[in-house]
């Protein structure tokens, strides 16, 4: 919030005059009601491995943070081009497979790839879109100057905290909203849904059906599948509802079998379709993959999207933004050793203290390393791991991430923080929605901002000019 | 356009609710009967145990009925689907699954209502705070009853919903009776007695129905008109004619907007119109057991026939 001056930064000023103004206890007790609020609503999320503990809250903070109008125009610019770079990479591969000839991405990386979807060669999904929706992970280390650590391109979660801690922000300090011009994401379910309309299979007459396929309610993100369906007016279905009827993906209803065209999937590629692929899986529908590839349903995001998120690739990605766009890569890519190789392993081996190993297909934080928090045993330990598989993990430097403030006993204080932005992609545009889920680590000195470590979250502000 | 599931996920959740409600009435009415009766307390909670249909299971984990036990295995025991916890879980469950079918108001109801409940039941609850504790969970699920009516569209969902809470509520009344119906019969009842007129009582209390009993029916307890009372008066909200008027009306809006007739719909008004025909001397001469032992028959085939109607479960 504060400058090397002291001063409160631009786009906290408002802020800033408010806070000063504000007793501390008041803000506690505000904290307090929003954490009932959260419960109250049930927005939980349940952590895997922990029975006693399946349903928790991710912790709020109260404090906005607040990005500038300029430096959100150049962020969204810079997503912008590197949404529209993954979705001509996810054409490509699946079709011509021009940036391998073109030797800059090496072939077997894409084709022994376990994202890479061997069925969805020569497949176009309907409107040409791959990633409907994309959460592009970025932290910002200085002025105007951001990183992208990850591109989720599969199925981000997380909007619903961003909507949640918006509408909570809104009851609990509306005058902020009087002395802030902050720019709405409540608008984001009547988007998507406009989204997702717009890509119906090209057969759809009518008003096209959308429908939100979850796992089951005791999926950790439940509660986000749920709220999004609500909010679009669609139906929330579960692999269970679902069949294949005349060439068709049908839900069954009380009076029948209705048709559905545009999926909005909850559910990882693997368990799709057991015909196609994990035949154990009782997640998704049987044949759905026959239906999609005769053109018949749209599944957001399309399946095999995986390969592009793979932490493997993303080290090519400054390569893939300026095959597609001709240009540089506004945002930049994190240094990323591939440990496959073996120079970058023995490298990585050497510099284990000072760098981030994850796993090239993990997510949520499981099974990585932090070096500079690490003991010297956990360090010995990874490295073990990393000799005996290597092509299994990335290494990066651990970056000076940006802090903004976070309410603690004493007041106020500063915490790392990473952004997830939400972008929208349909045919015709790609719509960044001005905001996003800020996760926030809540422990001093700590870069583990995922909600299964302990992270929190908070309202995030984009001001207009 | 309403899944399968769903409906089915309200039909429970709705039935769930119900039971909570049904079982801490329960409770309520047996400790009743412990204060006042000087002997055979334990008897008592037998037949409460058995009132909620969980007296073989109750057995099955205890070598003998105590208040203490009983109360606990009603209120608290998650290995009883009936007790109080487990239905207000298994109704919050059912809730978050159909969360798109519930205004806001409703899930935050059930939400909250499981919460305290929780709260409430964490440990074995003492007799002299079970009072509180009963009429707390009442008053919980007396929220979600009124943010639901208060704020749920008049459609299909709201028509679901009730159907599980009267197809639960009729199953528990005749359940009840059924358990006390020797207290009733009239070779037990030319006399009398200050502890018939506990049992009497007792029955009411279980229904919460020991108030307005005296505004329908003479003040002093007749035994005959107890049965009319829950069996076939249709001003009484739980009685067996009025949850099954209701049950008709709920499945006549579902043939009216889908324009399906389905063999429920001849069952339920079956069951109806005799309810509507029946005479209560003619029930209790020709043998109140079997009446009610037929009805529980039937009010359970039917809630059958509606799962079917209405594809709740995949064919």
């Amino acid at each position: 919030m504060l400058t090397a001056e002291n001063e409160p930064r631009q786009p906290y000023k408002n802020y800033h005059d408010w806070y000063s103004n504000q007793k501390i206890s008041d803000l506690f007790r505000k904290s307090r009601e929003a954490e009932s609020v959260f419960r109250k609503t049930g927005i939980t999320f349940a952590v895997y491995g922990k029975e006693d503990a399946s349903e928790r809250l991710i912790p709020f903070d109260i404090v906005p943070r607040i990005i500038s109008g300029p430096e959100w125009r150049r962020l969204s610019q810079g997503i912008e081009q590197r949404v529209a770079a993954l979705n001509a990479f996810l054409d490509d591969i699946y079709h011509k497979q021009e940036i391998i000839k073109a030797g800059r991405v090496p072939r077997q990386l894409i084709e022994k790839n376990d994202a890479f979807l061997p069925q969805m060669i020569g497949v176009r999904p309907p409107g040409g879109v791959y990633t409907h929706i994309i959460g592009t992970d970025i932290v910002r280390t200085g002025e105007n100057q951001f990183y992208v650590l990850e591109d989720n391109a599969r199925t981000p979660s997380g909007v619903s905290y961003m909507l949640e801690n918006r509408e909570t922000m809104m009851q609990m300090f509306p005058e902020l909203f009087y002395q802030n011009k902050v720019r709405p994401v409540e608008n984001y379910p009547k988007l998507l849904r406009r989204s997702l309309s717009g890509v119906a299979p090209p057969g759809c007459m009518g008003k096209p059906r959308v429908a939100v396929l979850t796992p089951g309610s005791y999926n950790s993100a439940y509660y986000e599948h749920a709220y999004l369906a609500d909010q679009m007016g669609v139906e929330l279905v579960e692999g269970s509802d679902l069949r294949v009827i005349d060439g068709k993906v049908a839900m069954r209803t009380t009076q029948g079998y209705e048709a559905i065209d545009v999926l909005y999937r909850r559910v990882d590629d693997d368990y799709l379709d057991p015909l196609t692929f994990n035949p154990d899986s009782a997640l998704g529908v049987a044949g759905i993959m026959d239906v999609y590839r005769a053109g018949n349903i749209t599944i957001a995001n399309a399946p095999g999207t995986g390969i592009a998120d793979d932490k493997a690739i993303y080290s090519y990605m400054p390569d893939i933004v300026e095959f597609y766009t001709g240009r540089k890569a506004i945002l930049e890519n994190v240094p990323t050793w591939r440990c496959s190789e073996a120079d970058s392993l023995t490298y990585v081996l050497d510099n284990l203290p000072d760098l981030v190993v994850k796993e090239v297909h993990g997510s949520g934080g499981y099974g990585m390393l932090v070096g500079p928090t690490a003991s010297k045993r956990e360090c010995a330990e990874f490295a073990k791991k990393l000799r005996a598989k290597p092509d299994n993990y990335i290494a990066q430097p651990t970056l000076s991430l940006s802090t903004v403030p976070i309410l603690v006993k004493k007041g106020i204080a500063p915490r790392h923080v990473d952004l997830r932005p939400f972008v929208l992609v349909s045919s015709k545009e790609i719509h960044i929605i001005p905001g996003g889920l800020t996760r926030v680590a809540l422990k001093e000195g700590s870069l583990v901002v995922n909600s299964s470590q302990g992270g929190g979250t908070k309202d995030t502000w984009v001001l207009e000019d | 356009m309403l899944l399968g599931r769903t409906a089915n996920g309200l039909y429970w959740m709705f039935r769930f609710i119900e039971r909570a409600e049904n079982t801490a009435r329960l409770i309520d009415a047996g400790s009743r009967m412990s204060l006042t009766s000087m002997q055979g307390s334990d008897e008592e909670w037998a037949s409460v145990l058995q009132s909620a249909g969980v007296h073989a299971a109750y057995m099955a984990a205890h070598d003998q009925v105590t208040a203490a036990e009983a109360v606990n295995y009603l209120l608290r025991d998650k290995s009883n689907p009936s007790s109080v916890a487990s239905a207000i879980e298994l109704a919050r469950s059912n809730g978050r699954m159909v969360r798109t079918a519930l205004t806001r108001e409703a899930w935050e109801a059930t939400n909250e209502c499981y919460l305290s409940a929780k709260a409430l039941l964490k440990r074995q609850v003492a007799p002299a705070s079970l009072p509180q504790v009963l009429d707390q969970i009442k008053r919980q699920c007396s929220l979600i009853r009124g943010t639901f009516h208060g704020t749920m569209l008049r459609n299909e969902v709201y028509n679901f919903a009730r159907i599980g809470t009267f197809i639960e509520r009729a199953d528990s009344t005749a359940r009840i009776l059924d358990v006390k119906y020797y207290v009733l019969l009239p070779a037990s009842s030319y006399i009398g007695t200050t502890i018939d007129n506990v049992q009497w009582e007792s029955i009411l209390r279980s229904v919460s129905a020991h108030r307005s009993y005296t505004w329908a029916y003479d003040p002093d307890y007749n035994p005959v008109n107890i049965a009319d009372f829950l069996i076939l008066n249709d001003c009484m909200p739980r009685s067996l004619a009025y949850c099954h008027d209701k049950i008709v009306n709920n499945l006549a809006i579902l043939e009216r907007l889908y324009g399906q007739r389905h063999p429920a719909h001849d069952t339920a008004e079956a069951i109806k119109a005799m309810l509507e025909e029946g005479d209560i001397q003619q029930i209790v001469s020709s043998g109140l057991h079997e009446f009610l032992e037929d009805f529980l028959g039937q009010n359970n085939r039917l809630g059958h026939e509606i799962s079917q109607a209405y594809q709740f479960y995949p064919g």
